[in-house]
């Protein structure tokens, strides 16, 4: 039986740097293939080349035994490949059938008019495909992250897709949707299509995936059928040593001085009577599901969203006021988004460095920006967060996730804050970049700032954490300290509720 | 999810705020609301409809086109030479519109093929635009024969043709971008021009065509402005961009791309424009006022439209609990 998609000694280098050294392989009709590796290992070079964004400077591509070599995407989707962005790709200016029919409408009779009925009407049946119970006409901005990544893969099962690649699918997802999603994949493989599946989240790779192809430094570094690997096997061989432990050691907890304070904040619809305190030195995980109204939380800990009722109070003060106004009290915000949110994708690592706290890199009298003191400062903050290889000139656009993240991190630790909040810091980051962020974060706290971690992955949380709280329908739905973290416990606290009525 | 009654009575606004104009004008001038009026609003408004509905394409992909007046301004110098020079109405129609569709083919080579910012290339060609209507008309005014103004007199089914045309081209318009795939690519490339081109959309090409049509438009509009004035000053054609642009932002066309109708917005601006001005004359306003009434109304365009997207913003937060 010929392979749906065979890839033989692929190269290609970007301005003379060699990003991928020949790379062979192959994934069968009806199989899940695993595609692992570290940020930067080539992966999605590779898929690029697969789904037509970008040429190869050597090898050769086979779809279905044919030969194969996509110049644009339009020829990736013509042979059946279809490509589920780590970035989601919809418009939510357009509906779900709109999006679901962009590049092919429904038409009558020759004519140049959509025919919407049948665009609707085919769209509703996808959307039943997958399991989305929304009306196909809903505006794709009204949709949830999680429902926005189904209509994705209905996109690609509506384009009659024979290769299904998916680029960290689940990382937007919480515990349930995910869940959907892994379900959806077997019966599309059981439907006939092979899916290549990239994903940092090495046990669902184990879980779900037939064969797994690790990357590294642009090389195959293992391959093999999934299960004669283990997360611990993966994870040597993406780094290519032994593994050090990924979480840092257990830390002594702080002192008990509380540091924030909330007090019954509410907003209708949003949350409710959500109070905690954060201790000096404490690191406090958040942990809910997707939807919990964690990154809400922290939007109105920073004063980008308000609240009709509670307080707030930063070392006994009330904090109030916009992001300004706090960040001059001591607050730091690490967004979910750092594309979006985090940095100015353009603009240098250094001016992204400098960002927050360039009014203490200015000199009297008329407050020019002191460059000397500017790059030592950047270059003192590069060291700092182990930014290694990013030029300070650099478009931030340019650089890893994970280094992304350190450049944002960097920007708030230039003057250390009394309070730092993170929302899903590690999302989309390579392993070793990881363990940088986490012993980052310890370090930080052990000086005495407070660091509150929202994250979806409890390991993470339950490696890093001194305490956890667990949010579930915008409140505090559970308090566990250190020795009380029990996967179970904390993942049955983070379910919802029926609300009766 | 129904949407909140402040959401809708935003985006509702400039209906409101025609209704609120009418009103009071109809209290302050008796002759304000008659059927002549009505008419006379409806022809002076035709050829800023049309331009404008050009203008709301151009606006939905997110860029700009303030070379239309200029394109009005060469098309109705060489219409008018050939007029005189005693060629039939027809070809100055053709050429008029010809002579848009070749702007507007010079400003999507511009913003497509060599990626100049649409704001910068349309302004170079404002000037070169204004500069050959200079010279093709001397900077004289030029006074077209009388079988000119027949498309500007005419009053088929009792009202004036340039009204039927402006009507025309807005239904067009508006099928094109509600019911045609290539209405809907633009949406798509105003929302996520990286996204459209990942989507294998053919950006380029839709961007050279929003501008062509812009051009088109702009020579349909000014050959109806033309047939109503009836001569060429050298001034013809001014600030037809800047009318166009408020019509479609005070319509509810955002300038930031991707949202944005025909009709009714854009035509429901164009219409609240001149309603304005008509009724100023008709109330004897100080002349001196008119610039700061234009100043006051794209203010207002300009401060609805960030309301609401704002406000649309936060009613479309996702809904965590639900509260007894």
């Amino acid at each position: 039986m010929n392979a749906a998609v065979a890839m033989a000694g692929i190269q290609k280098a970007f301005g003379g740097v060699p990003v991928l050294r020949g790379i062979t392989l192959e994934v069968a009709p009806g199989s899940i293939l695993g595609l692992v590796g570290e940020n930067g290992a080539g992966k999605s070079t590779l898929m690029n080349i697969l789904g037509g964004n970008v040429q190869p400077d050597a090898g050769s591509i086979s779809v279905g035994g044919q030969p194969f070599s996509p110049r644009t995407p339009a020829d990736a989707r013509t042979a059946g490949i279809a490509f589920v962005h780590q970035e989601l790709t919809l418009f939510g200016n357009l509906t779900i059938a709109e999006n679901l029919h962009l590049t092919r409408f429904p038409r009558r009779w020759g004519l140049p008019w959509i025919d919407r009925r049948a665009s609707v009407r085919q769209a509703a049946d996808l959307l039943a495909r997958v399991g989305l119970s929304q009306r196909a006409d809903m505006l794709v901005e009204r949709l949830t992250a999680g429902e926005r990544q189904l209509v994705e893969i209905a996109r690609a099962i509506g384009a009659q897709a024979r290769v299904l690649i998916l680029d960290e699918p689940t990382t937007s997802l919480g515990a349930v949707e995910r869940g959907r999603l892994l379900s959806l994949l077997r019966e599309l493989q059981d439907a006939g299509l092979a899916i290549i599946f990239i994903s940092h989240e090495l046990s669902e790779v184990l879980q779900i995936c037939d064969s797994v192809v690790v990357l590294r430094d642009g090389q195959v570094a293992g391959t093999g059928s999934a299960s004669t690997f283990s997360v611990q096997s993966l994870v040597a061989l993406m780094v290519g040593r032994e593994v050090r432990q990924l979480y840092p050691p257990v830390r002594a907890p702080g002192n008990q001085e509380p540091l924030l304070e909330v007090r019954r904040l509410g907003e209708p619809s949003v949350a409710h009577e959500i109070s905690l305190t954060l201790h000096r030195g404490e690191m406090l995980g958040v942990f809910g599901l997707m939807g919990a109204g964690r990154s809400e939380l922290a939007r109105m800990l920073f004063g980008l969203d308000r609240h009709t009722s509670g307080d707030v109070l930063l070392e006994g003060r009330p904090l109030s006021g916009g992001p300004a106004q706090r960040i001059r009290r001591g607050l730091a915000f690490v967004t979910e988004d750092r594309r979006q949110d985090g940095l100015c994708l353009e603009a240098p690592v250094a001016d992204n460095m400098t960002l927050v706290h360039l009014a203490a890199l200015t000199r009297t009298p008329l407050r020019l920006i002191d460059r000397a003191a500017l790059r030592a400062e950047v270059a003192r903050m590069s060291t700092d967060v182990r930014l290694t290889r990013a030029a300070p000139h650099l478009p931030a656009g340019r650089l890893s996730g994970g280094n992304q993240q350190k450049v944002i991190l960097a920007k708030w630790l230039l003057r250390p804050p009394r309070v730092l909040i993170l929302d899903e810091p590690t999302r989309g980051i390579d392993v070793g970049a990881r363990g940088e962020i986490y012993e980052l974060l310890h370090r930080l706290a052990d000086t005495g700032t407070g660091v509150l971690v929202i994250s979806s992955e409890l390991e993470e949380l339950t490696g890093i954490c001194d305490r956890i709280l667990v949010m579930r329908q915008g409140e505090i739905g559970g308090e566990f300290p250190r020795d009380r973290f029990v996967r179970e416990d904390l993942l049955r606290a983070a379910l919802p509720v029926r609300v009766s009525g | 999810m129904p949407r909140p009654l402040a959401l809708r009575l935003l985006e509702a606004a400039p209906l409101l705020l025609f209704l609120a104009v009418i009103l009071l004008f109809g209290t302050q001038s008796a002759g304000f609301l008659t059927a002549a009026n009505a008419a006379q609003i409806l022809a002076q408004a035709a050829p800023t409809v049309i331009v404008a509905v050009g203008m709301t394409f151009v606006l939905l992909t997110a860029g700009v086109d303030l070379s239309v007046g200029a394109l009005m301004f060469i098309g109705a110098g060489v219409a008018g030479h050939l007029a005189i020079a005693g060629y039939p109405l027809p070809v100055s129609i053709a050429v008029m519109v010809a002579i848009g569709v070749a702007g507007g083919g010079v400003n999507a080579l511009l913003v497509s093929r060599f990626g100049l910012v649409p704001f910068v290339a349309t302004l170079a060609t404002l000037y070169i635009g204004r500069g050959l209507g200079r010279w093709i008309t001397e900077t004289r005014a030029m006074n077209l024969p009388e079988s000119f103004l027949v498309i500007g007199a005419s009053e088929p089914l009792g009202l004036p043709l340039p009204v039927w045309a402006a009507a025309a081209v807005a239904v067009a318009g508006q099928c094109v971008l509600s019911t045609t795939p290539f209405g809907r690519y633009l949406y798509a490339l105003g929302a996520d021009p990286e996204g459209a081109r990942k989507a294998g959309l053919p950006t380029r090409r839709l961007i050279a065509a929003v501008y062509v049509i812009s051009g088109a438009c702009a020579g349909l509009g000014g050959l109806l402005a033309l047939a109503r004035l009836g001569a060429v000053s050298p001034r013809f054609g001014e600030f037809y961009e800047f009318d166009a642009i408020t019509a479609s932002v005070l319509g509810g066309t955002s300038l930031y791309g991707g949202r944005g109708r025909v009709l009714p917005d854009t035509v429901v601006g164009a219409l609240l424009i001149k309603t304005i001005f008509s009724g100023l004359v008709s109330v004897q306003a100080d002349p001196y006022l008119y610039p700061l009434i234009t100043a006051t109304i794209i203010f207002l365009a300009v401060a609805v439209d960030s309301a609401r997207s704002r406000l649309a913003a936060r009613l479309t937060r996702r809904v965590i609990r639900v509260d007894a």
